[in-house]
């Protein structure tokens, strides 16, 4: 009764917007940056993408801004946690709520209409499902072969060391958080503007903190968040499936599932290796420490 | 020799909010020198080198590199300019291999197998053997030397600066580190050479420039002058001879018998069969490199970590499963390393902070309340027969010097008149004045019949205080030697055994 094959192509499209929250945050992590604030730019890349595209009718031209206004609304973030020394937890706390605040108050003119048409790619996919796809080789090479991204992982293991041999800590993490902001604005617009088609509030519903989530499960790599990204949605698309199947499950359970499995998957990863560094665990050396050189 | 000068510093000064950091330093670096770089902590050693090394901008006076002015902007300006840096606390990336590491020391790094080709080749050239692909928190800490100096090599520096590199290191492999730095010498690089370590620099180095409070107080060649009138001009008078004299050997104190731990973390130490006896009036030297057991050690004595029954006993009776307030209680009392965090709580005051280990000893605490005015009390007794320099017992734990508050946390103990005193690295980074005080308060408390154990890295101390030598190796304790007529060699080599050296690839 279930299709393998389209099974997965849906598990493709189903994973995209964390695909590319978790991407976007695996970076940020990487330079040594907590950013908690990714429901938040995830949603104001959902409002923002999906008003461009309904006003100017490209949906395309919707990504391209969801992308900005995400970094935009990173901003302040990284403002206060670079320069003015903020508590990284505290801040991205904040941004997320900020983020959900802004986007439910500007998002009332466009409740209830309708997202243009997207043309659609190779097997009937989304192009935006194909730069998220493409988007995962394209972060491994630039943190394992790439001398910026050798220069953003130093950043994230040792901030001391990476500012005593003179790269700028603060540079580094700013564009970093940017680009983390500009990654969740995309899979923000990615619900709005191709899955749903429509603006609700708070429509992201808890994606940014899966993301978060799967970053810490991909043991800070590339191909761990595809792979964590592809449980969360191969999950979702299931119990989709299952209800629409009408299996004699309450819905509630079944709509819990995609974040209860990636919960567990969690667990059981994080009870086994302990995350040493010795293990071979990466947790960036510096990750959520604040940075002040002295002079 | 001064015409021909790679690097000459003109009355560099530099001053921060409340302190003169430098003041009118000028010198001089031949090349093919190795030049040391001497004074106590505080001394300004370190802001002069971060100023060569382009991390901070000197307020006046120029500096000229191989004739030309030398006015980095940033570390990068500088290694351009053929500047290179080892730096005290390796700026390595544990979780990055090799090869990554000396990547991002680089200004312009070849593709990663002609880099990986290039370390090879450099390595070997040294006899300093190290493998491009294996990742830092893997390496020794000899070993994670190696990587900076061939990260600074692979620059072919002009001036290769190293800040007290020989302070984690055993002394097979800082005979190695000397070896390299004179081969680099002999190749017509000069070295800027920081330490305290006075007998080192006397044996090695050509010139020593002395600085005392931010100025230049002397430049002299060091192989002329004795370790004490060096100390003289760095501390400025004449030092007091540690005096051992009126102790002897009582009753047995301590006894530690059959101690084994396991590791405490993932990248501890575990103990293995410890045994160990201590006589009232004697002084035991525990040494080892960092990381042999060392923290462990420490703990299960303290009793923050406990031990099978039966394994310490204190004058009989057994201590192995009480905890460390109980421990003190019955007299065995301890200093760990960590001087702040571990030892002090740092936002804490003095006073709070005595109260912390004092406080059932001293009876500063008094039916579940505590005594201030007693504790105060306590406090400023510590702060004046200790010369603790502070505003007073008020001020927080954090705002004082590291030498200030490590005579304040040894004095704090010794002043509770233990019977057993262990303590962990009693003077590290601690100047020559405060080293000596220290000291002497351990000589002094051995003297009034209490029993010492002394865990360190520095084997100077070890040697000047203790009557009996152990060594720490991989949480093994060798058997006890007594410490008179023991040579340096022979400690290294005891040290040393089990430690994974390489000296033979020389």
């Amino acid at each position: 009764m279930i299709d393998p094959v389209a099974l997965f192509l849906l598990l493709l499209s189903a994973s995209t917007p964390i695909l590319f929250a978790a991407l976007g945050e695996l970076v940020v992590e990487r330079a040594g940056v907590l950013n908690l604030g990714v429901e938040g730019m995830m949603i104001v890349g959902a409002l923002s993408g999906f008003a461009t595209a309904y006003y100017s009718g490209d949906a395309f031209l919707g990504f391209a801004v969801a992308a900005l206004a995400g970094a935009l609304v990173a901003l302040p973030f990284a403002i206060l946690t670079q320069f003015l020394m903020s508590n990284q937890v505290a801040s991205g706390l904040a941004l997320t709520l900020f983020g959900l605040g802004l986007a439910a108050l500007f998002g009332k003119p466009v409740e209830g209409v309708r997202a243009p048409i997207m043309s659609v790619g190779p097997l009937g996919l989304n192009w935006i499902v194909w730069l998220g796809l493409a988007m995962v080789p394209a972060v491994w090479w630039f943190l394992n072969r790439s001398r910026a991204g050798l220069i953003l992982r130093g950043v994230g293991e040792n901030h001391d060391a990476a500012h005593a041999l003179g790269y700028d800590v603060r540079r580094v993490r700013l564009a970093a958080i940017a680009f983390g902001g500009a990654m969740a604005g995309i899979g923000g617009a990615f619900i709005s503007v191709a899955t749903v088609l429509q603006w609700t509030e708070g429509m992201t519903a808890g994606a940014g903190w899966i993301a978060l989530a799967i970053v810490v499960f991909s043991n800070w790599t590339a191909v761990g968040v595809l792979a964590g990204a592809w449980l969360f949605g191969g999950v979702t698309v299931l119990q989709l499936r299952l209800q629409a199947a009408g299996v004699r499950v309450p819905v509630q359970l079944l709509s819990m599932a995609p974040y209860l499995a990636t919960i567990i998957v969690l667990v059981a990863i994080s009870a086994r290796q302990k995350f040493s560094r010795r293990a071979g665990g990466a947790a960036p050396g510096s990750l959520g420490q604040d940075f002040h050189a002295l002079r | 020799m001064t015409d021909a000068a790679v690097f000459q510093a003109r009355g560099i000064g530099k001053s921060y909010p409340g302190v003169r950091a430098n003041d009118d330093v000028s010198f001089t670096v031949a090349p093919g020198e190795i030049h040391a770089l001497l004074g106590e902590n505080g001394a300004g050693k370190s802001t002069l080198v971060k100023m060569i090394y382009g991390l901070v901008r000197p307020d006046e006076g120029d500096m000229t590199l191989n004739g030309q002015p030398h006015q980095p902007a940033d570390p990068r300006a500088a290694r351009a300019a053929g500047v290179a840096m080892v730096f005290q606390h390796f700026s390595l990336f544990d979780a990055l291999t090799v090869a990554e590491n000396i990547a991002l020391g680089m200004e312009n790094p070849p593709p990663r197998r002609e880099l990986s080709a290039r370390i090879a080749q450099v390595s070997q050239d040294f006899g300093l053997p190290l493998n491009p692909a294996r990742r830092i928190v893997t390496l020794s800490a000899g070993e994670r030397q190696r990587v900076e100096i061939i990260r600074c090599l692979l620059q072919n520096p002009r001036l290769l600066i190293m800040d007290e590199p020989t302070s984690v290191l055993t002394p097979q492999e800082a005979e190695l580190l000397f070896a390299t730095l004179r081969k680099l010498a002999g190749h017509g690089t000069a070295i800027l050479y920081i330490s305290h370590k006075l007998e080192e620099i006397r044996t090695h180095c050509d010139r020593a420039t002395i600085l005392r409070h931010g100025r230049v107080v002397d430049s002299c060649d060091p192989r002329e002058h004795s370790a004490r009138t060096l100390a003289a001009m760095m501390v400025g008078g004449e030092m007091r001879p540690i005096d051992r004299s009126g102790r002897q050997a009582g009753e047995v104190l301590l006894q530690v018998k059959d101690l084994s731990l396991p590791a405490p973390t993932a990248e501890g130490t575990a103990l293995k069969s410890v045994a160990l006896t201590l006589r009232a009036g004697e002084i035991l030297g525990i040494g080892g490199v960092a990381g042999n057991g060392q923290d462990e050690l420490l703990s299960a004595l303290s009793g923050e970590a406990r031990s099978a029954s039966g394994s310490i006993l204190l004058e009989g009776a057994d201590l192995s499963r009480l905890g460390p307030e109980a421990r003190r209680t019955a007299g065995l009392l301890a200093a760990p390393e960590d001087r702040l965090g571990h030892a002090a709580v740092p936002d804490f005051s003095l006073t709070e902070n005595t109260l912390l280990t004092a406080g059932a000893r001293r009876h500063l605490v008094r039916k579940g309340l505590i005594d201030r005015p007693a504790a105060r009390a306590f406090a400023q007794d510590v702060i004046r027969a200790f010369d603790v320099r502070t505003p007073g017992p008020g001020t927080a734990a954090k705002a004082l010097s590291g030498g200030n508050l490590q005579k304040f946390v040894i004095g704090r103990e010794v002043m509770q008149a233990p019977r057993v005193l262990v303590v962990n690295q009693p003077t590290w980074g601690v100047d020559a004045g405060a080293s000596a005080a220290v000291r002497q308060s351990l000589l002094d408390l051995a003297g009034q019949g209490a029993g010492v154990i002394v865990i360190s890295q520095d084997l100077d101390e070890i040697l000047e205080l203790s009557d009996r030598f152990c060594a720490l190796n991989e949480g093994r304790l060798s058997a006890p030697v007594p410490t008179e007529g023991l040579t340096l060699d022979q400690i290294g080599l005891m040290l040393g055994g089990a430690h994974g050296m390489e000296v033979a690839h020389l």
